[in-house]
């Protein structure tokens, strides 16, 4: 089966040119989350710095930790003579006030508008301060260009990744360690990921690495720039490994990180989409056992058989069911693959995103597995998925937070995953990958589909 | 109530002052440091109220920390959206929008079920790179006729975010002529996040085009003897329900508030109310001064955040109306309410005295918030504004002194005549006098610091790093402040208040509010989760000091 069989395939994006209730971020947020996940790395923001506050405010909500995002904080005159001026001095106070090891910049909307040359900004900046001599070791300083009228926040989080290999990676002597470019996933999937590289025995490189700088523990001393992160030197040895792992769907055939390594170092690339539900974790697993040449490492195929075996018990309380998914293009290929495994029919698969690959990739994770392939929807707001998914009669919804409303609506349950997460507690820690991840979202979705049928039910039976 | 700290007493605070704004100021490069010493104020009070000059509204320095928003967060954030009838469009990429999209959890109560509500929406023209290149007004245009047709709203506001000034789109244009083609109001904002310093040149565009295009365009009036205004009160948590429940038990008739719980009716009516008062001076002073100006409409600055300030401010509204019958009313509402508040100060005092507070926030919440510490006797050490003027810390007696620059004369300042029809002066110049000898001074506001104690220190647009530097000289017992710091106030071991949002919880003004905010304080001061922590100065021992009630 193919993704055009299904006659109720969109093509198109939303009918309307106005977008209500987004289902997407901007750009430069996406930047500054894959900047935050490098080791002594400051996000900085070049434009006006109300973007600062508000990507900050936002990512705070979902992560509950601290987020310093540095601005330029541009002004009218600045956005007319440009904003080099504030950028540099910007950049020194970070450099003062933080000593970072790298400082991320991303522009914005403001500064691609005026045509700020930031890269060049920062050459002079760079050479302006070695020869003044007057400050500490700079930082390394990446800049990365993400407009936000151009792609969503998983455009902006790629892009940040690729300009951190591009402008950090050097020849390196080769290593028998493997880069994993996990996308955007929670601190806690980042977690789990290096427990599996350890337990093969692979020494992974992970970029970004958010798995302690968006969620830190509780120290003796507040750090100013957390703990953790990928080290600049793991990112400057990523051309010497042999392998790169690229999480993502949707990414095949872009110019990403992996496809940079490969093509300027020669590094192996393995795309695939992120490793969620069985089918999709066990390539995963398989391409571990071929880079470590190790089988599975016994507690990660005993956690296999458990979560078979959790699907064999809950079967029936998912079967037939219908679910609309959303959120980022790469996520929901990932959560649809995992729906049509445990038998959940996805009827509606909508992203704010519009790479163009959504429908391709959807139909390779789980055109063999559905009679008829759900409605793929590319570009769209929560306007067009309410109207759409009207008459598709679903069941439950899995999603972020913004989907909360049409779940009050309609009165079916929403399965809280991914990016942002405002209204639950704990989405930083939420695990969507692996076994281990699968496992505990079939959990999660099939008790609140059991916690909706109590609820609704006359008799409030107590066994279920 | 305020044995604690009178103003002006000069508190025991250890490190001194002085040497804490030096501490602060030591850390900063010479010319940093030399901006930083003017808004970071040691506070002085002189018996005829004056305090020392800080220097506020002005550019925050590049690539410090700073909890400033734009100017667009100012406009449609913070004093329109909070409309629910009104179709608030932002007119740009997708950020700004989806940021702002209900995220200060504004509350409104629809009539009923037929009444329009659009507070759960987020409306964006999504600008892309076409639009950039091209133009977005035929794109604007597009999406405000979408606007009509699939939500009917009373009226459809514009908000430009940043690339829109530069690329020149004439969004006011098309707001004339969508106007003109739909028939409802439909009204532009020039809010271009560069425009100024910080939100507040947001809240004056607002002011501004409100003003202009909405207040005073319906003439009629519902029945009401005493009928007010409620300015700079945006019903974050539920604080204008709980205000309205007030109001309606004391006979007042509440006409429209500025922008909490309200609809576009509301403002087009606003000016046919008879006074108008004034939460959030910063936000919202410049439209209580156009009704002055334009209507006759005098301003009283109130507080309903305290009990005992609620208590104040309900009775100088009756004060203002000079009628017996409301007087007692007031003072029967206060009897009523008062004896809860009474007890559960009571209970949490024992375990709230002498603890110490500060405040960053806001334009306005971090003077009020110092009275419900007041209440259970907790000092305020510290305490600044993100986006205030000078004004909102020293009074309104400075206006004449405060230099209008380059930031300032670039958000317009309306010129506004008397109308020539509706002018209707609600007080003589000989009341007005007679209420100011008895204490009741209209269009005025005293500031934060001549109500702050000697001693006690003011920092305007504090960054991250003065808080934390703060944290570690003073060891305060709570800090209140906004979602963007406060999980580095936790991290540092110190409980955090949001004040921005509440936490989500809530309401927090009148009576019931000032008792929910007791509680609050006291299950965060004192939550047994502090004592698994402890801060950075309970480890290092050159650190240690005695606090001052010890």
């Amino acid at each position: 089966m193919t993704a055009a069989v299904s006659h109720r395939h969109r093509a198109q994006g939303s009918p309307y040119v106005s977008t209500t209730n987004a289902c997407k971020l901007c750009t430069p947020l996406g930047a500054c989350l894959a900047f935050r996940g490098v080791e002594g790395a400051v996000p900085f923001l070049h434009g006006s710095q109300g973007c600062a506050t508000y990507m900050r405010r936002y990512i705070i909500s979902h992560f509950r930790e601290p987020m310093d995002i540095a601005s330029s904080s541009l002004g009218e005159k600045h956005a007319i003579y440009g904003g080099g001026p504030n950028l540099k001095q910007g950049l020194k106070n970070v450099v003062d006030k933080y000593q970072p090891q790298l400082i991320g910049v991303a522009t914005t909307c403001l500064t691609e508008t005026i045509g700020d040359d930031v890269p060049r900004m920062v050459r002079e900046f760079v050479q302006e301060c070695q020869a003044g001599g007057e400050m500490a070791p700079l930082p390394r300083i990446v800049t990365v260009s993400s407009p936000s009228y151009r792609g969503t926040h998983m455009e902006g989080f790629h892009g940040a990744v690729r300009a951190l290999v591009e402008q950090l990676a050097q020849a390196a002597p080769p290593s028998a360690a493997v880069n994993l470019l996990p996308g955007l996933v929670s601190p806690a999937d980042i977690r789990y990921l290096k427990e599996i590289l350890r337990d093969f025995g692979l020494t992974g490189i992970i970029l970004p690495d958010i798995s302690e700088t968006l969620d830190g523990p509780q120290e003796m001393t507040y750090r100013r720039i957390p703990a953790g992160g990928t080290p600049l030197t793991d990112i400057a040895a990523m051309s010497g490994s042999r392998a790169t792992l690229e999480f993502g769907a949707t990414l095949s055939g872009q110019d990403t990180a992996g496809r940079l390594l490969a093509q300027r170092f020669g590094v192996r690339l393995f795309q695939m989409g992120l490793p969620l539900g069985l089918r999709e974790t066990d390539r995963f697993f398989g391409l571990l056992e071929t880079l470590s040449g190790r089988e599975n490492p016994r507690p990660h195929a005993l956690e296999r058989g458990r979560l078979l075996d959790a699907l064999v018990d809950g079967h029936k309380y998912v079967f037939g069911k219908r679910a609309v998914v959303y959120g980022e293009e790469d996520l929901v290929v990932g959560l649809t693959a995992f729906l049509a495994e445990i038998g959940v029919r996805p009827v509606l698969c909508a992203s704010g995103g519009e790479s163009g690959h959504l429908e391709a990739a959807m139909a390779r994770v789980c055109g063999d597995l559905l009679p008829e392939l759900p409605v793929v929807w590319g570009g769209v707001d929560f306007y067009d998925i309410a109207q759409e998914a009207q008459g598709l009669a679903p069941d439950l919804l899995i999603g972020h937070s913004k989907g909360y409303h049409l779940a009050r609506a309609w009165g079916i349950p929403l399965i809280r995953v991914g990016f942002p997460i405002h209204d639950r507690f704990g989405g930083q820690r939420l695990l969507h990958l692996g076994y281990r991840g699968a496992q505990q979202l079939l959990d999660r979705i099939i008790n609140a589909l059991l916690a909706q049928k109590q609820a609704d039910s006359p008799v409030g039976y107590g066994y279920l | 109530m305020s044995e604690v700290l009178e103003a002006g007493s000069p508190p025991a605070l250890t490190p001194p002052p002085e040497e804490v704004k030096r501490e602060l100021l030591a850390g900063y490069p010479t010319k940093v440091a030399r901006k930083r010493a003017h808004h970071i104020v040691v506070n002085a009070v002189d018996p005829e109220g004056t305090v020392p000059e800080i220097a506020a509204n002005v550019r925050t320095i590049p690539g410090i920390i700073t909890q400033r928003g734009c100017t667009y967060a100012g406009c449609k954030g913070v004093v329109l959206g909070p409309t629910r009838d009104i179709v608030h469009l932002t007119h740009g990429p997708i950020g700004c929008g989806f940021y702002s999209w209900l995220t200060r959890r504004n509350q409104t109560r629809p009539k009923g079920p037929e009444d329009l509500n659009f507070l759960t929406y987020c409306f964006s023209t999504d600008m892309q790179e076409e639009q950039i290149i091209f133009g977005g007004e035929k794109k604007l245009r597009q999406a405000i006729q979408e606007a009509y047709e699939l939500f009917q709203p009373r009226a459809i506001t514009i908000f430009a975010t940043c690339p829109v000034g530069l690329i020149g789109d004439d969004i006011h244009a098309v707001a004339r002529e969508m106007k003109e083609k739909l028939g409802i109001n439909v009204i532009a904002f020039s809010c271009e996040g560069y425009k100024g310093v910080s939100q507040s040149a947001g809240h004056h565009i607002a002011n501004n085009g409100l003003f202009m295009h909405v207040v005073g365009l319906d003439d009629s009036t519902e029945a009401g003897k005493f009928r007010v205004n409620l300015l700079g009160e945006y019903n974050i948590g539920g604080d204008a329900f709980e205000i309205e429940r007030l109001f309606e038990e004391c006979g007042l008739t509440l006409v429209a508030t500025f922008s909490g719980n309200s609809t576009y009716e509301q403002f087009a009516r606003a000016h046919t109310a008879d006074l108008n008062l004034v939460m959030c001076h910063r936000s919202i002073n410049y439209m209580a001064d156009m009704m002055e100006a334009r209507f006759g409409i005098p301003w009283l600055k109130v507080n309903f955040l305290g009990a005992e300030a609620t208590a104040k401010s309900l009775r100088k509204i009756a004060a203002y109306f000079e009628d017996p019958e409301l007087a007692a009313r007031v003072e029967e509402v206060i009897v009523r309410e008062m004896p809860a508040v009474a007890a559960l100060l009571e209970e949490v005092r024992g375990r709230l005295a002498g603890k110490k507070a500060m405040l960053f926030v806001g334009g306005s919440r971090a003077h009020h918030y110092q009275e419900l510490f007041r209440e259970i006797g907790m000092e305020t050490i510290a305490a600044g504004y993100e986006f205030a003027h000078r004004d909102d810390y020293e009074g309104r007696r400075v206006l004449p002194r405060i230099k209008v620059d380059a930031d300032s004369r670039n958000i317009e300042e309306l010129q506004v005549e008397p109308d020539p029809r509706r002018y209707s002066p609600r007080i003589t110049p000989e009341d007005q006098a007679r209420l100011a000898m008895a204490g009741l001074v209209l269009q005025d506001y005293e500031g934060m610091m001549p109500t702050m104690a000697c001693g006690t220190l003011v920092v305007d647009d504090i960054s991250h790093y003065e808080t934390e530097k703060l944290i570690e000289l003073y060891r305060p017992d709570i800090i209140c402040a906004g979602i963007k710091e406060k999980y580095v106030i936790q991290k540092s071991g110190v409980p955090m208040k949001q004040l921005h949002n509440y936490d989500y919880s809530g309401p927090y003004a009148g009576f019931q509010g000032a008792i929910n905010f007791y509680r609050e304080i006291d299950r965060m001061v004192n939550s047994k989760v502090w004592r698994y922590l402890k801060a950075p100065w309970q480890e290092h021992p050159e650190l240690t000091a005695t606090y001052v009630w010890e």
